[in-house]
């Protein structure tokens, strides 16, 4: 290689600066941009905007309560669902599985995370709702019927259903990040179990115990992909703003909310409130995301350190 | 030796993204390329911008396609943003026309600066649409059935009101799902106008808007006609209110509306057409105009027009011309391409009072056509 000097590495050392400090610009130049168009509902409504229960664009009333709530359920149904199966599957691959079949498992799952999202929720109207209309809604409420979650009827349409669309789209996302952080545990610590006469399961356990706060870091990840889902989720959890304790029930996401209404928000201060309900959802996202970012970059740190011991 | 394997790494990965940036740049300016010759190659091009109004898309890209065969130097974009977007970019000056399926309200027309003329251009229609197995006959619905169904006091498909108006029809011991639209639509708009006219309760409790307040716990949202037609489809005992020409389109089942003389009538383009005469002598001057409920034994009641807005003062007289051209071809030759689309053309006396209205365009102050 050519040597390229001092004078190179302040170029560089320029170069990968500028491309960090532009990020903090878009970022700050978004939320900027929304806090000040949201003015005129934060003015208007306060706190009022964060509890209230009713949505009537027509009647200029704006509750953003049951999208938050929307938004949350949903997530952690598709979390519930999905970080089981997630782990499952990355430790099959890393700790149990011969390369030969590790392979196109790793392809399929990847292949997974890049279907576009309208065809899982077509797929969620024509496949997932006739499904939990006619075998899983009734199973559940023949055996869990008692329990608040599992009444009511039964369209196929509501919070269960949104639910496991994104815990189907998180889990990708969650198996390749689980994945590379369970590849990160050193391998010594596998050979220095097994030599104690540990068997596969309590080796695998150790390695689940070091890479911890890495598999947080995935779950986290996961759910910020699920809280900012929005086409295959307005495709099947029915659109209705309401607060119920039921699964079965229709409900609403702020991402969902958005996507549908956007385009066609003419009054300034519908437009105000879902640019408000947006930056909620981007503060939300925000401080998902950071926490991601951290505990990712906690379990690289001690992996790397361990490496050099 | 993590240091080399970091470097290697490093290298391919900065050369992988100097192959994309240089895919992404070729590509470019491939379009670019492609655009100016098509610019030159048509001379002196008259473009005009349209935007608005999802339902009338099919018809107006017909037109589109078949004036620019007539005339080859103009050409015409129109996208399909919404009726209220549709309104919004014709006074924002974003597009030379708008396209919208209420007429726009007084405040509005204010604001917009005023001189904005509507332009209807076709007839158009909502129909119920159900998913009832083994009900082979249309269902017979009044604005007094749907509203309850769509309030909730009519959960089950075989009540004694629905059962009342379907002599000899077997309903099922079901709960009616109601499917509404989610997002902001023309179509709820002339739905509910519809209920408003002929319910006071729900006039009272939801009223005629774009996007009116459901009541909560009742039904689910579905975006868009498509959404709509795909949840009821799949979804046994539900009804969802769609546009005719969509519905046409895909063969879905339709009910019979009753009708202000009392009758229940079939969508179709005759009943909408009688809709319309039958409200041409109430049209006002500046033909905005609600046609929901309309007088007539004929007449389906939830008919409605659409619009093309346009403002009555031209700034570009090369495009005015063309604009005004194009809406006279549209109501006159282009009215003939409605049926094959389920459209119903417009009645002959009001393309009488659109062609004053056309004719009223000017530029400076003077006439655009003539």
């Amino acid at each position: 290689m050519a040597q390229t000097g001092a004078i190179g590495d302040k170029i560089f050392r320029s170069v990968v600066l500028i491309a960090a400090a532009s990020i903090l610009v878009i970022v700050a130049a978004i939320f900027y941009m929304m806090a000040q168009n949201s003015i005129p509902t934060i003015e208007r409504f306060g706190i009022g905007f964060l509890i209230g229960r009713e949505w009537r664009p027509a009647q200029e009333q704006f509750g953003a309560l049951p999208f938050i709530y929307g938004t949350v359920v949903s997530s952690l149904i598709a979390l519930f669902l999905s970080v089981p199966i997630s782990l499952g599957i990355a430790i099959f691959l890393v700790e149990q599985a011969p390369k030969r079949v590790a392979r196109p498992i790793a392809f399929m799952v990847e292949l997974l995370a890049a279907i576009p999202s309208v065809v899982y929720g077509l797929w969620g109207i024509f496949v997932l709702a006739p499904f939990i209309r006619n075998y899983l809604g009734p199973f559940l409420q023949d055996y869990l019927g008692w329990l608040p979650l599992f009444q009511g009827r039964l369209t196929g349409i509501g919070m269960l259903t949104g639910g496991i669309i994104l815990a189907l789209m998180v889990t990708p996302i969650v198996t390749a990040v689980v994945r590379d952080v369970l590849e990160a545990v050193p391998t010594t610590q596998r050979e220095a179990a097994l030599a104690l006469g540990a068997t596969k399961w309590e080796t695998t356990r150790i390695v689940l115990g070091n890479a911890a706060s890495g598999i947080a870091g995935a779950v986290v990840l996961g759910l910020g992909r699920a809280i900012g889902e929005t086409m295959a989720v307005t495709m099947v959890i029915g659109n209705s703003p309401q607060i119920s304790a039921s699964l079965f029930e229709p409900a609403n996401t702020i991402a969902s909310l958005l996507a549908a209404n956007f385009a066609e928000a003419t009054d300034k201060i519908y437009l105000s409130a879902l640019i408000e309900i947006g930056l909620v959802l981007f503060l939300v996202t925000f401080v998902v995301n950071a926490l991601a970012k951290l505990l990712i970059m906690s379990v690289a740190g001690s992996a790397n350190s361990a490496k050099h011991v | 030796m993590s240091r080399m394997f970091n470097r290697i790494n490093f290298t391919r990965v900065v050369g992988l993204l100097l192959v994309a940036i240089a895919a992404v740049s070729v590509s470019c300016s491939g379009v670019k390329m492609g655009n100016g010759a098509g610019n030159s190659a048509a001379g002196s091009a008259i473009r005009l911008q349209g935007s608005g109004a999802s339902f009338p898309k099919p018809i107006y890209e017909k037109w589109v396609s078949e004036f620019g065969k007539i005339h080859p130097n103009i050409s015409i974009d129109y996208q399909a943003t919404g009726s209220g977007a549709g309104q919004k970019a014709l006074v924002a000056k974003t597009a030379d026309f708008g396209a919208s399926d209420d007429p726009m309200s007084d405040d509005d027309m204010k604001a917009g600066g005023g001189g904005i003329l509507h332009i209807p251009t076709v007839l158009g229609a909502v129909v119920l649409t159900y998913n009832l197995d083994g009900v082979k006959e249309p269902l017979k619905l009044s604005g007094e059935t749907i509203a309850d169904i769509y309030l909730g006091n009519i959960k089950k498909w075989n009540d004694e009101r629905l059962k009342k108006d379907n002599p000899g029809v077997t309903l099922p011991d079901a709960d009616i799902l109601p499917v509404y639209r989610a997002d902001s639509s023309g179509t709820s708009a002339v739905f509910t106008d519809f209920l408003s006219k002929t319910v006071p309760a729900w006039k009272e409790k939801v009223g005629m808007n774009k996007q009116p307040s459901w009541v909560t716990g009742v039904g689910v949202g579905a975006k868009g006609n498509d959404g709509v037609m795909g949840q009821v489809k799949q979804t046994p005992n539900s009804i969802g209110y769609v546009e005719l020409t969509f519905a046409k389109a895909n063969n879905l089942p339709a009910a019979q509306i009753k009708n202000k003389a009392g009758g229940f009538v079939d969508a179709s383009l005759e009943s909408v057409s009688a809709a319309a005469a039958a409200t041409v002598a109430s049209m006002p001057d500046d033909l905005r105009i609600q046609i929901t409920d309309a007088d007539g034994n004929g007449a389906y009641p939830i008919a409605s027009y659409t619009y093309i807005l346009v403002y009555k003062e031209q700034s570009d007289a090369v495009k005015g011309k063309a604009l005004a051209d194009f809406l006279w071809w549209a109501v006159h030759d282009g009215e003939k391409f409605a049926k094959d689309l389920h459209y119903g053309p417009l009645p002959a006396d009001v393309v009488t009072k659109v062609e004053g209205k056309i004719n009223s365009m000017t530029n400076g102050g003077k006439p655009l056509r003539q």
